[in-house]
């Protein structure tokens, strides 16, 4: 039942996205192409996902999972290094790509070989951060 | 909580406890899109074909969302929607770099 509700949000997340044109790599790198032919519309996607979302955050307060499992503890208010460096790093890959995790997952079936490319080299980043991390905070990656 | 944290623990093992869960949901963020592109008749993308490129910014996006802890649905979405700080300011600076590396690249260099 966990894995059935799992492929449907992933499907939900899935549609969202090619709907709403995050899969399109020209368009994500016209959302950030701000200093010059700025392409606004993507503010609306995030938008759009994140006022359904507070009103999710809201309805978890006092309420336990029908499906078990505790809902995300409250969010760490630590701003480390982690978070800047990282942040960076990842908004240069996205400037160069225009794609960003959930997209270039959702996009592999029709995205050629750029968009295999791009996840195993995606993959093989991630399998690499756990080295940084203990680089970076002197201690194991954690969730 | 978002795509990065979700691929990210299934390859470096940390989500190894929610596997399957984990694989479901990848499986739907690949075949929902997979059949709506079919549908439709394909599905617009426009990454560049440039080899090198793609593997720089591959690696980019896959170490920098997991030294950050998350990417655009983790931090953008679900970290702004309940004003976590951490997600505002790795939003900031992801959308930052992102326009940055834009102005350089393209229409500095003209490379992308």
């Amino acid at each position: 039942m966990r894995s059935l509700v799992a492929f449907l949000v992933g499907g939900l997340f899935g549609a969202g996205l090619l709907i709403s044109g995050m899969t399109d790599t020209r368009k994500v790198q016209g959302w950030l192409d701000i200093f010059g032919d700025w392409d606004p519309t993507l503010a609306f996607v995030m938008g759009g996902a994140i006022i359904p979302m507070a009103i999710a955050w809201q309805m978890t307060k006092g309420r336990t999972a029908l499906l078990g499992g505790a809902f995300p503890a409250p969010s760490d208010p630590q701003v480390d290094r982690r978070i800047v460096i990282g942040s960076v790093l990842f908004g240069a890959g996205l400037g160069l790509s225009g794609l960003c995790p959930g997209p270039a997952i959702a996009s592999l079936s029709f995205g050629g070989l750029s968009g295999l490319v791009f996840a195993t080299a995606m993959i093989g980043g991630m399998a690499m951060a756990p080295t940084a991390n203990r680089y970076l905070d002197g201690s194991p990656q954690t969730a | 909580m978002g795509a990065s944290g979700i691929v990210g623990g299934l390859v470096d093992g940390s989500g190894h406890h929610a596997w399957k869960e984990r694989g479901a949901l990848l499986l739907g963020l690949f075949f929902v899109p997979a059949i709506i592109a079919l549908a439709q008749g394909g599905a617009s993308t426009f990454a560049t074909s440039n080899l090198a490129i793609l593997i720089i910014a591959g690696l980019l996006v896959g170490l920098g969302t997991r030294i950050a802890n998350g990417c655009t649905s983790g931090h953008g979405v679900c970290g702004i929607s309940r004003l976590s700080l951490r997600g505002i300011v790795a939003t900031v600076f992801y959308i930052g770099a992102g326009g940055l590396t834009v102005v350089l690249f393209k229409h500095i260099w003209g490379i992308i």
